[in-house]
């Protein structure tokens, strides 16, 4: 197991370099000088090429990069063009609430997913199934940004006690005052905040979860032993959650994995919807800004978070079924 | 052909492509109002349903949402329709030859696409748009990157099964170029799931554009698409929400034509589940 993590960590050196060549032109190649956005048109030539050798600019594209790169393997991805502040101070301030964001909507995809697959499955055929499979073909079917504005629309303007917009404290900060104050306010309105956000982002992957658990249970109860379990005179409850469920969850798991990562790319849209203070929204500010060294830093950081991800999952995968690890 | 009859899920989404093809060719002769006059008196009028002058209400400039709805339609079906068509290309090209040739080459090939998948799918193609420069161009070419890595992967796993096939060793032996082989022989048998993801793709394109253009890097006005549309409606969600309902209803539909057709198609290609409701 330890030589198998430790070649996936080498192999991941290689890409991490390739994705921050990439990130570095996504930077450079853009049209447009930043420095002349920030200067405004009446600065002088002076002005502007002095600004562009406190950035680096005036020096060769390859020096740049190498710069950079060492800078950012040290965690110093540079300044904010328009801000004047560090680009991984910024980032820092946000990856909490968008790591929030991500991991609150997978739990809802979980929780909401697999019961809604099995109930499915055990009612197979019937109006049941179908009804819930129509809403999870809806599901998958829908982008989460718009779900979020209907959201927003229909369920936020109506219901006084969900927020529209933005974040109020972080829900480990909820969880302390729980703790130590005995109080569960803080507590509850991280959720209220976070509640809409998290199920437009959510829903698809739920949607997703729901068919895998009802397709993969499908197979599982087709099998020998359930109906040997079922023939020994077990409840039907049993059956299903021990016998079944067990067995049909291990692609679920899988695609949840798989699924996170994609949650971290729709997390910046919704971010934006809901003016969630996370990272998505910090970049995409940024581009209408043309503030490119924090674009790249924080596609730079959703892409290391995206490859880390990928990597755990890939390792888990592993623990659990040995064939992977001497492939 | 009569698998794909017998499916209800393909021919449902045949249907409702089918319904947005149709809608996208006679947009102009269909829409009740012109899509870009702008009449102040009348904005934000909230939808008067069927029989009413405007069914399903007009924007803040009094432009009917009907109208935009339908002639959005070809933006996206557009962007949809190049940017897989390019993935699709490329995607078998490079599938096929990196299943094929092998050894360095295709080591080379797919690290470049596990580099594309190194970056959230949507992401990236907000990053390449935000370097071009908005617009309909690029956002199909950012649109058509991001899927270029799945197409690749389908068709070199196809490639790499049916190379060992006595077929391809009986047209080996027959002394046919290894390009005939590749293009006459394997790609032609590898048709059917190459066409799955292709379908599934298209939808995902229509997502990803409407989400390009949602956040300002697609389209541009006065061209119209339906994820402008969103955006415009976001600005008015506490008064107008109609102005974000109805244009994502015609993505939902759209991608869900897509997906119910890769389904379909899906099920088909699978003989275990032919038959099987």
């Amino acid at each position: 197991m330890f030589r198998y993590i430790v070649r996936r960590l080498i192999q991941m050196i290689p890409l991490l370099i390739g994705v921050s060549i990439i990130v570095f032109l996504l930077g450079h190649l853009a049209p447009g000088d930043p420095v002349r956005m920030l200067l405004g048109e009446e600065a002088t030539q002076e002005d502007v090429e002095r600004l562009h050798a406190v950035y680096g600019f005036d020096q060769p594209l390859p020096v740049q990069y190498f710069r950079w790169f060492s800078r950012a393997i040290r965690g110093d991805l540079g300044v904010s063009i328009r801000q004047t502040i560090p680009v991984s101070t910024l980032i820092f301030e946000r990856l909490g609430a968008t790591v929030e964001l991500a991991v609150v909507s997978v739990f809802i995809a979980v929780l909401l997913g697999i019961p809604l697959g099995l109930f499915a499955s055990t009612r197979r055929g019937s109006i049941w199934d179908y009804l819930t499979m129509i809403v999870s073909l809806l599901g998958v079917s829908m982008p989460g940004f718009w779900l979020g504005l209907v959201l927003l629309s229909y369920v936020a303007l109506h219901v006084n006690w969900l927020p529209m917009f933005g974040r109020d404290v972080s829900i480990m900060t909820g969880l302390v005052t729980l703790f130590t104050k005995f109080r569960a306010d803080d507590l509850i309105n991280a959720f209220r905040f976070l509640l809409l956000p998290a199920l437009a982002l959510g829903t698809s992957m739920m949607a997703i979860i729901a068919r895998l658990t009802r397709s993969s249970m499908l197979e599982v109860l087709s099998k020998d032993y359930i109906r040997t379990a079922q023939a020994k005179g077990l409840k039907k409850g049993v059956v299903v959650v021990k016998h079944a469920l067990r067995n049909a969850l291990m692609p679920v798991i899988t695609m949840v994995g798989i699924q996170f990562g994609a949650m971290l790319g729709g997390a910046v849209v919704t971010e934006t919807v809901f003016a969630w203070p996370g990272v998505g929204r910090l970049v995409i500010n940024a581009i209408t800004q043309r503030d490119f060294p924090l674009v790249q830093g924080g596609v730079l950081m959703m892409a290391l978070i995206f490859t880390v991800v990928n990597l755990l999952v890939d390792v888990c995968y592993a623990l659990v079924n040995p064939r992977i690890r001497y492939e | 052909m009569k698998y794909l009859l017998r499916s209800k899920s393909a021919m449902t989404g045949v249907i409702l492509i089918g319904i947005l093809v149709l809608v996208a060719i006679f947009a102009d002769m269909i829409a009740p109002h012109d899509p870009y006059r702008m009449d102040i008196w009348n904005s934000y009028r909230a939808p008067e349903g069927l029989g009413g002058t405007f069914v399903l209400g007009t924007d803040d400039m009094g432009r009917d949402v009907l109208s935009r709805i339908l002639v959005g339609s070809r933006v996206s079906l557009l962007i949809a329709v190049t940017a897989t068509g390019v993935s699709l290309l490329f995607g078998v090209v490079l599938g096929a030859v990196a299943g094929y040739v092998g050894g360095v080459v295709d080591t080379i090939i797919m690290r470049i696409m596990d580099l594309i998948l190194a970056f959230p799918s949507i992401l990236l193609a907000i990053a390449i748009v935000a370097t071009m420069g908005p617009g309909v161009i690029n956002a199909m070419f950012a649109v058509a990157i991001v899927r270029i890595p799945a197409m690749t992967r389908v068709t070199r796993s196809m490639v790499l099964g049916l190379k060992e096939e006595e077929f391809v060793m009986a047209g080996t032996a027959l002394g046919l170029t290894n390009r005939r082989i590749l293009f006459r022989h394997i790609l032609i048998n590898s048709f059917a799931p190459i066409l799955v993801v292709a379908s599934l793709n298209m939808g995902t394109a229509i997502t990803t554009e409407a989400t390009l253009s949602f956040l300002g890097l697609g389209a541009q006005p006065p061209v119209i698409s339906w994820g402008r549309m969103l955006a415009l409606g976001r600005e008015a969600i506490r008064t107008a929400p109609h102005l974000t309902l109805y244009p994502g209803l015609a993505i939902v539909f759209t991608v869900l034509g897509f997906n119910l057709l890769g389904d379909g198609l899906r099920d088909i290609g699978d003989p275990a589940l032919r038959g099987q409701k």
